[in-house]
């Protein structure tokens, strides 16, 4: 056998398209592109909402306007022109209230080849699916088991029709309309999203599932999130996402809120696989995400995300410890290759006493990209007892890539313990010899070390996620080395 | 079993092997001593396919095919093992798991199955028990945070699993104390049979007390200059290596 050397492999990669790079024709409704009041009442139309809703949009869209983009994250990117989005796009054979038999032959096709299976397979699995495709959810299962426990799991805008009152009370609490940009703009344009609630007491049977998908080209997409632990319950929810490649850059601009009261806890886990954009840097989303979670008296919020896609990443899940003796945790595996850039981190805002987190952040850089930790660790003065474990770790991948860390670090309270740890490394040409000379490969062996580093975070996901996260890791990092 | 002639090769600008000759028969141990410099190192890690180094002439036969022109793995899988001087760490990546990797990735390129859970297992506790090896050890990442003395414990522990055709051991005597040297080189000779081959590269006379060579080789300047049998090495141990240059330039 001839000498297969790393150009070779190289070259083999780069002719390798992004895997799930397909566009499945759906005849869809697109609205013109552009965003102002008129938009706004008309997407707010379009779901039937109640007027409540309508102003809350305009409300969002009125900061919105008011507000700039921010600049203080280190990514550099060509901003998106807002006025050439548009801000709904429905596939348009889709009627939640049809069965499976009635979806669209095309959809299903494309969940095949994307390997969501939407039938009763993942009730074997203890998977219930709620997905989006563009911005409206075509099909929901197991509503009906999950609704004998009293759990509430369906699209948000069937959430606002039929349980305004939790909405009402809920959305807007923990990430409100003024927070941030994107936030601003996706609580005036969000056309979809997941609405979950855990009745008191009770612990959700099964891993909630959503898989979000961009399909529609020159669509933005804003996912709205709203997930709600009753006192003493306990979910564990899982997204993925997969997106098709696109030449223009693509915007993602999610919120995440999740509510953990009285002795809840919140287990949510991301699988993050944005189409990056090609080798050479053009294309792939732009994925600027605002979630956060609030903890009241000793609950529990771990957000756990393997980030690998999108062009840009800008996304900081982040726990607001308001309860005594509350717990927030955040795991990270961030991967960027050729000319990704990512930016993420997290927030734990201790509030209450004896309230604890926790921090661990993977990021891998290869090819020419940047990665950056930003994290904040915010100790109030009555948050008597806080401490904080914090271990922000780099790897390294070839020698045009770049790993920053921002950890910042505001005590005001002295029985504080706040511990920060970080350490950089680097895949060196030893460590591949040496798994040579075991018999490994080098792409084999970039994943058995790429998958050691990044272990303590893949050990947090479900099972069936940190197999399927694994992969990623590997399919994202072929042919980084050379 | 090796059959080395002419190899000439270099590391950048460098050229470091000169013309080597060595061959190296099934069942039959070779120590190569010398001087810092000589070449030793290099030695091993050009038989090993390491790619900073060029291979400028020569040839590498093992089992009579030419290996000179292989990947590392692919002369892994051929039987080559090479025990480092300095084992790198993996962070993350037990012994276990490494180690059934590296034999499932070897049994690929040979058309076998993955070795089964159970045989593996009994296999690690086979070898582990030659080796005296605690099997907690077996669960931490590889090389990290282990002292000198277990990473060479580690490296022969390998060697043990993956039972080479050809085993390279570079210093694997530096940094072990007279105890853990005893275990390798009991672990070494307990390894050795008539089907396969070992050539042991050392500083010292020491471990060949231990792991006793049909025959020594004195590496000088990328050349092998002298040969012998194991008198070679204690003379070397009693006189140093300068008369051997003296003996050279004369």
């Amino acid at each position: 056998m001839s000498k297969y050397t790393e150009d070779d492999l190289k070259k083999e990669l780069e002719t390798q398209e992004y895997e799930y790079g397909f566009y499945t024709d759906i005849e869809s409704e697109t609205f013109p592109i552009g965003l102002n009041e008129d938009v706004i009442r008309a997407i707010s139309k379009k779901k039937n909402e109640p007027e409540w809703m309508t102003e809350w949009r305009l409300d969002a869209f009125r900061i919105w306007e008011q507000m700039e983009e921010p600049e203080w994250a280190n990514v550099r990117y060509e901003k998106p022109d807002f006025q050439a989005i548009s801000y709904y796009s429905a596939p348009k054979k889709a009627d939640p209230n049809k069965t499976l038999d009635d979806v669209d032959p095309e959809l299903l096709e494309m969940y095949k080849k994307l390997g969501i299976s939407v039938d009763e397979q993942k009730k074997l699995q203890g998977v219930a699916v709620d997905i989006v495709v563009d911005s409206v959810s075509v099909a929901t299962t197991f509503k009906k088991t999950l609704a004998e426990k009293g759990i509430i799991f369906m699209p948000i805008s069937e959430a606002i029709q039929e349980h305004p009152e939790l909405v009402k009370k809920y959305m807007g609490t923990v990430v409100p309309k003024t927070d941030n940009f994107y936030a601003a703009l996706n609580s005036a344009v969000f056309t979809d999203g997941s609405f979950c609630y855990i009745p008191k007491g009770v612990k959700c049977p099964m891993e909630l599932s959503t898989y979000f998908r961009i399909n529609e080209g020159g669509t933005g997409q804003f996912e709205r999130t709203l997930l709600i632990a009753d006192e003493s319950s306990y979910v564990s929810y899982l997204e993925g996402c997969t997106a098709p490649a696109r030449d223009e850059n693509q915007l993602h601009a999610a919120v995440v809120e999740l509510i953990a009261l009285d002795d809840a806890e919140i287990k949510y886990s991301t699988v993050q696989n944005w189409f990056p954009g090609d080798k050479e840097g053009s294309g792939g989303v732009y994925n600027f995400v605002t979630k956060r979670g609030i903890c009241e008296t000793n609950a529990k919020i771990s957000w756990t995300q393997v980030e690998t896609g999108s062009a840009v990443t800008w996304k900081y899940p982040s726990c607001i410890l308001k309860g005594n003796n509350s717990v927030g945790e955040f795991y990270s595996i961030a991967v960027t290759n050729n000319y990704q850039q990512a930016d993420t981190g997290t927030k734990m805002i201790h509030i209450g006493k004896n309230t604890k987190s926790t921090i661990i952040s993977k990021g891998i850089s290869a090819g020419k990209s940047q990665n950056s930790y930003r994290g904040l660790v915010q100790i109030n003065s009555r948050a008597a007892n806080a401490r904080n474990f914090s271990q922000c770790d780099s790897l390294l991948m070839g020698d045009q890539c770049g790993a920053h860390t921002f950890p910042y670090i505001e005590a005001k309270n002295s029985t504080a313990q706040v511990e920060h740890e970080a350490t950089t490394s680097k895949i060196g040409e030893d460590q591949l010899f040496y798994c040579n000379q075991r018999g490994i490969d080098t792409e084999k062996a970039i994943a058995l070390i790429v998958n050691g580093f990044s272990k303590d975070v893949l050990n947090k996901l479900p099972m069936e996620f940190a197999v399927e996260a694994q992969k990623l890791l590997e399919i994202s990092l072929e042919g980084s080395v050379g | 079993m090796l059959k080395i002639e002419n190899l000439q090769a270099r590391i950048e600008d460098k050229e470091i092997l000169k013309g080597l000759n060595i061959e190296v028969k099934a069942g039959e141990v070779h120590a190569i001593m010398g001087p810092n410099g000589a070449g030793k190192s290099t030695m091993a890690s050009v038989i090993a396919g390491k790619e900073e180094y060029e291979v400028t002439g020569g040839s590498i036969e093992l089992n009579g095919e030419d290996i000179s022109e292989l990947a590392p793995e692919e002369r892994a899988h051929a039987g080559v093992f090479l025990s480092f001087q300095y084992p790198v760490e993996i962070p993350g990546v037990t012994v276990t798991n490494f180690i059934k990797s590296s034999i499932n990735e070897s049994r690929k390129a040979q058309g076998l199955e993955e070795l089964p859970a159970k045989d593996l297992l009994k296999k690690i506790r086979e070898k582990s028990e030659l080796l005296e090896i605690d099997r907690k050890f077996l669960s931490r990442s590889l090389n990290e945070g282990f002292s000198g003395g277990e990473k060479k414990r580690n490296e022969i522990f390998q060697m043990a699993m993956l039972e080479p055709k050809l085993a390279i051991l570079d210093e694997t005597d530096s940094g072990l104390d007279i105890d853990a040297l005893r275990i390798v080189a009991n672990g070494v000779n307990k390894l050795k049979s008539k089907d396969n081959a070992v050539i042991v590269i050392t500083h010292y006379q020491r471990l060949l007390d231990y792991i006793v060579p049909d025959f020594v080789h004195v590496l000088h300047d990328g050349k092998i200059v002298k040969s012998g049998t194991k008198e070679l090495a204690l003379e070397l141990e009693e006189k140093g290596y300068d008369w051997i240059k003296e003996e050279l330039n004369a």
